[in-house]
């Protein structure tokens, strides 16, 4: 191969494809679990729903949605532990699973993820220095080798590895078994990490601590994040790009500066609109959209959020919206019929042009 | 609240609470001199982080506590009842009647073998009597109140087939259903999705205010806090370390935990730069540190911190901080 050298020297040796191949490319990816409703029918959980979407090297991708949208199940379907229906991933040009491609085991060599309950992902019977040399361990590293790395992956996710590597799991606190997944996830050395709900069940003063020292080991390891997360104000602080989800699919995607300040789709704006202004002198008068989101059994027809949405119209019923044309990073897209003048939803022009 | 003194009622009073949990291994001391009004018709928010005692204040309250391993000390004195006093049967007439809770989880808190509508009119003719048509006629006009759509058919819904929403808007129908004095909200919105959280936020306020009652509301989140109360009491192991009027303590914060509470709440910040997080992690409640128990972790505190805990100061009207530090600022601006 001939490749220009880059001026860059400490360049990721793993880096195959340079900077500008994306790290993570999802197609198509399409999950539906089959179930059966109360009266014995078979039916589908559209968990996740033709998703497609690019993660750069570097970067972190905000992924916000309510309970039931497919953010988890799209997170593990990125890992492989459960088995897409459809799709192709793309890992830094490399299709995952595939015979020309690479292997899941070699995938989750550089793609590690940390989990919202940070109890039951440890295990209980293992000290926690232990559970963190477990990987470099089962990748090929010696005892010695993996103990000096969990010694030294303690140290840098900010525990004192003598103090708490010979503790149990239930012999920490939520914010210091979390700090021992993300220690875990990093032993191995991954370039991407997903993030499913890490900090959300940590109380504040210690989810301030967790993200502060996510964003720092995401500096010092040059690491990609996937940061699932239903809290916006958190997603707005820690993301580059962000990628809304309603029922399986996506409605939403663009930098975050776009995504928070202009919003395209009405369910984007309902979410920013139903945050707090932390102001007791502004207060929320009216909830922005009424409902809870719908089963994602037999989801509605069209637009997944027409049930909830206040400017739904006959169209929306009728046709699913699709994606707009996503270009490169800076692109901000949408699903929705009012953004497309084609689409003949009576607000299309009016919204498509601002 | 605007400042002006009205002509209040005291519904409730907590004085000195205590409580701990005896174990053969350990004593925790979850509940460490709480003392705590709410008049009629206020909002009090008890903001906390786990383990703060805020939901054992309100357990203690309505004597949910086991009694065989808890100790309680103190008086709570519920419309001029003496609650710690209270016999079983007096105690079941102010549960659900007097006053009544909400619970984070209305998946555990509901009975999944009995429908919804069924657990209602339980509870309306335990307390009012009547028959089970008027008590079912109650459950429904409850559940329009809480604007559960299509009603009549969801009265007869099990737990399970409510979404999460519905379900938490049928247990406030519940708890509502004696029109209560005094209502116990435990994180009620916690679990719940952004659009659906403010949804059932608003709806309490509307009813809180509509109906008069007396609200504690727990919470651990500022927004939620800044969205539903009049007053906000911060807790910190166990005790409260800041109490005032809601504009007050989000606007002008005294107690350097309360300041730190506000810093490190993700909420519009500078992308670029550190949150502003508080050091350490709360204190273990079996071996709690002498004098403040929030000086471990404070980067204002002076000498007389690690000897005593702080009394009580006013910086303000109405506005209580137990700090040495707000003290001595105090004592400096005299």
């Amino acid at each position: 191969m001939q490749i220009q050298p880059l001026p860059d020297d400490d360049l990721d040796p793993r880096d195959r494809g340079g900077q500008a191949q994306p790290l993570l490319i999802v197609e198509g990816l399409r999950k539906f679990f089959r179930v059966k409703t109360q009266d014995g029918k078979p039916a589908a959980v559209k968990a996740v729903d033709d998703i497609s979407f690019t993660v750069f090297k570097g970067e972190t991708l905000g992924v916000v949605g309510e309970s039931g949208c497919g953010k988890s199940t799209l997170a593990r379907l990125l890992m492989h532990l459960i088995e897409p229906d459809y799709g192709t991933l793309i890992f830094d040009g490399e299709a995952v699973d595939s015979p020309d491609g690479i292997t899941v085991d070699t995938l989750r060599q550089q793609l590690q993820m940390v989990f919202q309950d940070s109890y039951s992902s440890l295990n209980p019977r293992m000290p926690v220095r232990d559970s963190v040399a477990f990987g470099p361990l089962v990748h090929g590293k010696t005892r010695e080798q993996a103990r000096a790395v969990a010694k030294d992956m303690l140290t840098k996710v900010g525990l004192n590895p003598d103090l708490f590597g010979p503790r149990y799991p239930h012999e920490l606190s939520g914010g210091q078994k979390q700090r021992v997944n993300i220690a875990r996830a990093l032993a191995i050395s991954p370039r991407m990490v997903i993030l499913d709900e890490a900090v959300s069940a940590l109380d504040k003063s210690v989810e301030a601590q967790v993200l502060n020292l996510l964003r720092q080991l995401k500096r010092s390891f040059s690491l990609t994040y996937l940061f699932i997360s239903h809290d916006l104000n958190v997603v707005q602080y820690i993301s580059d790009r962000v990628l809304v989800m309603y029922l399986g699919r996506v409605v939403e995607l663009g930098p975050v500066e776009d995504i928070f300040s202009r919003p395209k789709h009405p369910y984007t704006q309902a979410l920013l609109g139903s945050r707090s202004s932390m102001d007791p002198a502004r207060r929320l008068e009216e909830p922005p959209i009424t409902g809870d989101p719908p089963s994602p059994i037999d989801p509605p027809s069209g637009c997944r959020f027409r049930t909830r949405c206040p400017y739904a119209e006959a169209v929306c019923a009728a046709e699913m919206p699709e994606l707009s044309t996503w270009r490169d990073r800076e692109s901000h897209v949408t699903a929705c019929h009012m953004q497309n003048s084609a689409s003949g939803h009576s607000l299309a022009d009016v919204m498509g042009r601002a | 609240m605007d400042g002006s003194i009205m002509p209040t009622r005291m519904l409730l009073d907590i004085e000195d609470l205590t409580v701990r949990f005896v174990t053969r291994e350990a004593t925790v001391h979850a509940v460490n001199g709480v003392n705590l009004q709410v008049q009629a018709g206020e909002v009090l928010c008890i903001l906390g982080e786990s383990g703060s005692g805020k939901s054992v204040t309100l357990r203690a309250l309505m004597r949910l506590l086991p009694a065989g391993r808890t100790r309680i000390e103190g008086r709570i004195t519920l419309d001029g009842q003496d609650v710690l006093s209270l016999d079983r049967k007096r105690l079941q007439a102010m549960r659900g009647g007097l006053v009544s809770m909400i619970f984070q989880e209305p998946m555990t808190a509901l009975d999944p073998v009995y429908t919804v509508g069924a657990q209602i009119i339980e509870t309306v003719r335990q307390h009012r009597g009547g028959s089970q048509r008027d008590a079912r006629a109650r459950a429904l006009e409850l559940f329009e109140l809480v604007k559960i759509p299509s009603p009549e058919r969801r009265l007869d819904a099990y737990p399970h087939e409510l979404s999460g929403g519905l379900r938490q808007r049928a247990m406030i129908a519940m708890a509502l259903s004696c029109a209560p004095k005094l209502l116990l909200a435990d994180e009620p919105t916690t679990a719940l999705d952004a659009t659906v959280q403010i949804q059932v936020l608003i709806l309490l306020r509307r009813l809180q205010r509509e109906m008069g009652m007396g609200t504690i509301f727990v919470t651990h989140d500022l927004g939620v806090a800044s969205e539903i109360a009049d007053r906000i009491a911060v807790m910190y192991a166990g005790r409260i370390v800041e109490e005032g009027p809601v504009a007050d303590i989000l606007n002008n914060p005294k107690h350097p935990y309360t300041q730190g509470l506000m810093a490190s709440t993700v909420h519009a910040q500078d992308r670029q730069a550190d949150i502003a997080a508080i050091p350490g992690s709360p204190p273990d409640l079996r071996r709690l540190p002498a004098g403040c128990s929030f000086r471990p972790r404070c980067a204002a505190a002076l000498a007389a911190c690690r000897e005593r805990v702080p009394t009580p100061v006013f910086p303000a009207a109405n506005h209580m901080a137990r700090c040495f530090r707000v003290a001595a600022e105090m004592g400096e601006g005299a």
